[in-house]
């Protein structure tokens, strides 16, 4: 217990340094999935097919294989970062961008057809209809997974610890390494401040789905 | 609903769409090109550095690799499926001394990222890498596994318990004979959808030292020279993408097939596979 009061200072740091990659990672997603989501329903045949080209790869990829390429595969090919805070932000945002896009796909899908008939037969072109229309219904029925995902980009942030960045998961690793004999207080440290993110976040996630919930 | 978000095209939006898509298409060829040149300044496309794909070697390191990514995946979806159910049953227990327990530790389990409890047993326990990692993956898949069919169990119509009580069962016993199965049933895309998860977390036991494939390509690129990095790391990143996409197709492949046997019919695939997303409840037939 004391090892834990001893490190606050480095807990806290950590818990910054998470919070850090999961908000800047999260914003970048939620921003490149939307846009893959209207690529996805778009009539040029070329985005479409980027777009499913790019959820399918990133999907069905380890997040271990994203960072193992950003971080060790992409400096031996040139590409360096200054800071692996970088080439994580890069991982985790390309990574959590493929289920934001289909979160929103589905939300989109789940729009009545009406909706759309309806808005198409004022007039409103593609675009006006789903900024206008389609969009705003669908993040809507979509939050609660949403944020559901960006819980899981949290706790993904912790593949960041293992490969060069000191947030909460590289803290404790190198506290556990550094005190041997109260491995367990530590771990079970980063554990507790793990949940002090994720918890109140899936609270929030729950509350959100009664609170929008749209009646159809 | 895609086709309805717009008219179909006449003969300018066609020619507008197919301008786009040139101009689409070329951007992406224009990237791609970028990523091949800049590639091909670094020599990856040389004979030499995919010459070593011929030695018998580099693939019996990929294959057991393999192995170990795949034997620790089917441990652990095999341990963690029955004690998923368990908990399931714990958790909708009508005993709130047992309900609630079981519901702190599944929130706890899901709200903790995987490779920290896997280097929790590591260390904590002095454990092998292997039995880590499967316990780590059990730990997390029990939780999600027990919200998949509890989220099943919920969504069943209100009259298949009732009947079950009706006929004389006692509460557990409708559980067991009558709920369970058709919530498996009902919920197998997203449980097959959750073995793509398990599979990739798999890749999890790069940091903890498990000779996964991962770990396969980091030893190999050590032993043969960096040089030999690209080649590698691409052939084990398409094996995890191939084996993950087939899986990801089962899911949809069981939803599309549909199930006569339950209430219900069968729920859909989760669209994004993070957490378990609870089916629509729908109306009893």
């Amino acid at each position: 217990m004391e090892v834990i009061i001893e490190n606050l200072p480095l807990y806290w740091e950590g818990l910054l340094r998470t919070l850090f990659l999961s908000v800047v990672s999260g914003i970048i997603a939620l921003v490149l999935g939307t846009l893959l989501a209207a690529a996805r329903v778009s009539p040029v045949a070329a985005l479409r097919g980027f777009s499913t080209v790019y959820v399918e790869i990133l999907r069905n990829t380890p997040l271990t294989i994203a960072f193992f390429f950003a971080v060790v595969v992409l400096p031996r090919l040139g590409v360096t970062f200054q800071q692996f805070e970088v080439a994580a932000i890069i991982a985790l945002s390309a990574y959590t961008a493929a289920f934001i896009a289909e979160a929103v796909r589905s939300g989109v899908n789940s729009v009545p057809l009406g909706q759309a008939e309806a808005a198409r037969s004022i007039g409103m072109n593609f675009g006006q209809v789903l900024n206008l229309i389609i969009l705003p219904q669908a993040l809507r029925t979509v939050i609660p997974p949403l944020i559901n995902i960006l819980i899981a980009l949290v706790k993904n942030s912790s593949v960041a610890g293992a490969f060069f960045v000191l947030e909460l998961f590289g803290y404790g690793r190198q506290l556990a390494n550094a005190n041997g004999d109260q491995v367990m207080a530590v771990l079970l440290g980063v554990a507790f401040f793990y949940l002090l993110l994720t918890i109140p976040l899936g609270i929030l996630a729950s509350t959100v789905e009664r609170k929008v919930a749209i009646a159809r | 609903m895609t086709s309805v978000l717009y008219d179909v095209p006449g003969p300018k939006a066609r020619r507008v769409s197919l301008i786009g898509s040139v101009v689409g298409t070329v951007l992406i060829l224009g990237l791609l090109a970028w990523i091949v040149m800049t590639l091909a300044q670094q020599g990856i496309f040389e004979g030499r550095r995919w010459a070593i794909f011929t030695r018998g070697d580099v693939w019996t390191l990929l294959a057991n690799g393999l192995g170990a990514t795949l034997s620790a995946a089917a441990l652990a979806a095999v341990i963690a499926f029955p004690l998923g159910l368990m908990f399931c049953l714990l958790r909708i227990s009508l005993v709130a001394w047992i309900r609630i327990p079981a519901r702190v530790v599944l929130e706890f389990l899901r709200g903790m990222p995987v490779v920290l409890m896997m280097l929790f047993v590591l260390l904590v326990f002095g454990t092998s890498s292997f039995v880590a990692v499967v316990t780590g993956l059990v730990l997390y898949n029990t939780a999600i596994f027990a919200e998949i069919i509890r989220a099943g169990i919920q969504s069943l119509p209100k009259g298949q318990r009732e009947a079950g009580l009706t006929i004389g069962l006692t509460s557990f016993q409708s559980r067991m004979l009558i709920e369970l199965p058709q919530a498996v049933r009902r919920m197998m895309p997203s449980l097959v959808a959750q073995l793509v998860v398990l599979l990739k977390d798999t890749s999890l036991g790069y940091i903890v030292a498990y000779g996964e494939l991962l770990r396969a390509v980091q030893v190999m690129a050590d032993f043969l020279g960096n040089a030999f990095l690209f080649p590698i790391f691409f052939v084990a990143a398409a094996i995890y993408i191939v084996i993950n996409i087939c899986v990801s197709r089962l899911a949809i492949w069981i939803e599309r097939r549909g199930s006569q046997k339950t209430a219900g019919g069968v729920a859909k695939a989760p669209t994004a596979v993070v957490a378990p997303e609870l089916p629509e409840i729908r109306e009893p037939k």
